[in-house]
């Protein structure tokens, strides 16, 4: 476990690489705002007189969507474009002697900037759209606590996909298809773009089979108490589930991977 | 002609290129594929829970948004500067560029060409004839013209931003982040802008006229003479902003000083 402290380093070098370039993230922030803005005037047309879709009130539906892109800013991450990269500049065979695990030492890069964006990015600017717009902040303290290991789940899930992808490098040497299909998927099937509750009955029952839910939909919905009670509990369950399970693929494909490496160039 | 033959020949190896690894190209068509798909689900899903969108039907809506993949294919195939500051600017790769016989942009457009999103232009295609033949849309003489001209203008429109947005970064060389999100508020233009706010249809409209690639132009082809107006600035927004772009750009390179080793 001396190794902690080497992964820990691996997080602030990231942040503070993050930490030099923070003064353009204030236009980032404007972006995002007339991002959730229009998202937020969409949702009101698509209302219109009804007040409740699929169980939702117009204002949970509006926290949601600033919810889940703010929250997208601590999970989202590149690792797979950077594995990627790094395998078809032949830098990943450099990486595989390093005295560290070379898919926890992304992990932890991944994190840092993820934690960078937390701090400089979602919070600004859940400031900012709380201001701008009609949006309802639970004032249950239980609720926010719920909501932050939530979104580490999120974070664990959509970093373990983001290696998955990346690794998948190794057999199909070229992989900018398969990154761009699992974003599109990712931004479809997590929640991002419409809560999983507003999909037809069949393609929710599909959903739930699925590790996507535990990225956006779940600490969204429990962001917007659209989750209560034993509910809340049983989604973070899943996203536990998913955390551990996908474990085990990544590991399988790394030990093949290791063997059959192809450096490309370097 | 120079210019041309060196397009032709970057064509040319870019198909070599993609179709040695076939198993990624053939992914790629699919994921493109399946992100058209996406905001095709978006909108039959929401229409799941409503029947009119402040006045527009289904149809309509999804008319715009077959009609938006034709330029934005174009846009995809030839303008994939969103990683410009880091590809260019960061790793000294503009130093390159500027010992080319041709004009630093052309360059840049025929390296980074994706000729498989052309694709996207068939299904936007095909989305309109299917929305269309549902509106009972009749197809007059002058339509493929008109089209045609709309259809370049979005393009253009398209391209000056997302050149703009790059040019930025010979100013500035960190990182911004933008660009990714830049696609999403591309999506807005899709749908009518009176839903948005005075803001919001101002932004779309002037600043990142996203809506001329999308609800003005199509609002054309769907007989909405309210928009005509708008409908008609497509090609001279397109050419105004592209024209901008292009200026900023070599106002750009000039003070470039080049940052690599």
């Amino acid at each position: 476990m001396g190794n902690v402290s080497l992964y820990l380093e691996m997080i602030r070098i990231r942040f503070l690489m993050m930490l030099a370039y923070r003064t353009n993230y204030y236009s980032g922030i404007l972006i995002y705002s007339i991002n959730i803005g229009a998202y937020y005037f969409l949702w009101q047309a698509i209302y219109g007189a009804q007040d409740n879709i699929a169980g939702m009130s117009v204002s949970q539906m509006t926290t949601y969507v600033a919810v889940a892109w703010m929250a997208r800013a601590f999970y989202f991450n590149n690792i797979d474009r950077e594995i990627a990269n790094e395998i078809q500049e032949g830098k990943v065979a450099i990486e595989m002697i390093r005295p560290y695990h070379y898919l926890g030492v992304k992990t932890m890069q991944g994190l840092g900037e993820g934690l960078f964006r937390l701090l400089f990015f979602s919070v600004p600017g859940m400031v900012i759209i709380w201001l701008a717009f009609p949006i309802d902040f639970s004032n249950s303290l239980n609720v926010w606590i719920l909501f932050f290991v939530s979104i580490i789940f999120a974070f664990i899930v959509n970093t373990q996909l983001n290696l998955l992808t990346g690794i998948l490098t190794f057999f199909l040497l070229y992989n900018t298809g398969l990154i761009r299909g699992k974003r599109v998927i990712i931004d479809l099937f997590s929640g991002l773009l419409l809560p999983i509750s507003f999909y037809p009955l069949w393609a929710q029952d599909i959903m739930g089979f699925l590790p996507f839910q535990a990225i956006s939909y779940i600490p969204s919905m429990i962001f917007t108490e659209g989750f209560v009670g034993a509910e809340v509990y049983s989604a973070l369950g899943i996203q536990l589930f998913w955390s551990l399970f996908l474990i085990i693929p990544i590991q399988l494909l790394w030990m093949v991977a290791r063997k059959q490496l192809i450096v490309q160039g370097g | 002609m120079f210019y041309f033959s060196i397009f032709f020949q970057y064509a040319a190896q870019y198909l070599k290129t993609r179709l040695s690894y076939r198993t990624d190209l053939v992914i790629e068509l699919f994921s493109d594929l399946l992100s058209q798909a996406v905001n095709l689900i978006f909108i039959l899903v929401v229409f799941g829970h409503t029947t009119l969108l402040a006045g527009w039907n289904r149809e309509e809506i999804i008319f715009i948004y077959g009609f938006f993949l034709v330029p934005y294919a174009l846009f995809s195939s030839f303008f994939n500067i969103w990683d410009f500051n880091d590809r260019y600017i960061v790793k000294g790769e503009m130093d390159r560029v500027l010992t080319r016989p041709i004009h630093s942009l052309f360059q840049i457009v025929i390296e980074r060409m994706e000729l498989e999103s052309m694709f996207g232009a068939v299904t936007g295609i095909v989305i309109m004839f299917y929305a269309g033949s549902r509106l009972g849309m009749e197809l007059s003489w002058y339509d493929p013209f008109v089209f045609f001209v709309f259809v370049v203008g979005g393009a253009f429109i398209y391209a000056g931003i997302f050149i703009s947005l790059a040019a930025i970064s010979f100013w500035s060389d960190s990182k911004t982040d933008i660009m990714p999100m830049m696609y999403n508020i591309g999506n807005y233009g899709r749908y009518p802008v009176d839903i948005y706010n005075s803001v919001i249809r101002f932004v779309l409209t002037w600043v990142l006229p996203f809506a001329f690639v999308g609800v003005y132009p199509a609002a054309f082809f769907l007989g909405r003479s309210e928009w005509y107006g708008y409908a008609f600035l497509t090609p001279l927004m397109g050419v105004i902003f592209l024209g901008l772009a292009i200026f900023l750009w070599n106002a750009g390179v000039k003070r470039y000083r080049g940052a690599g080793n």
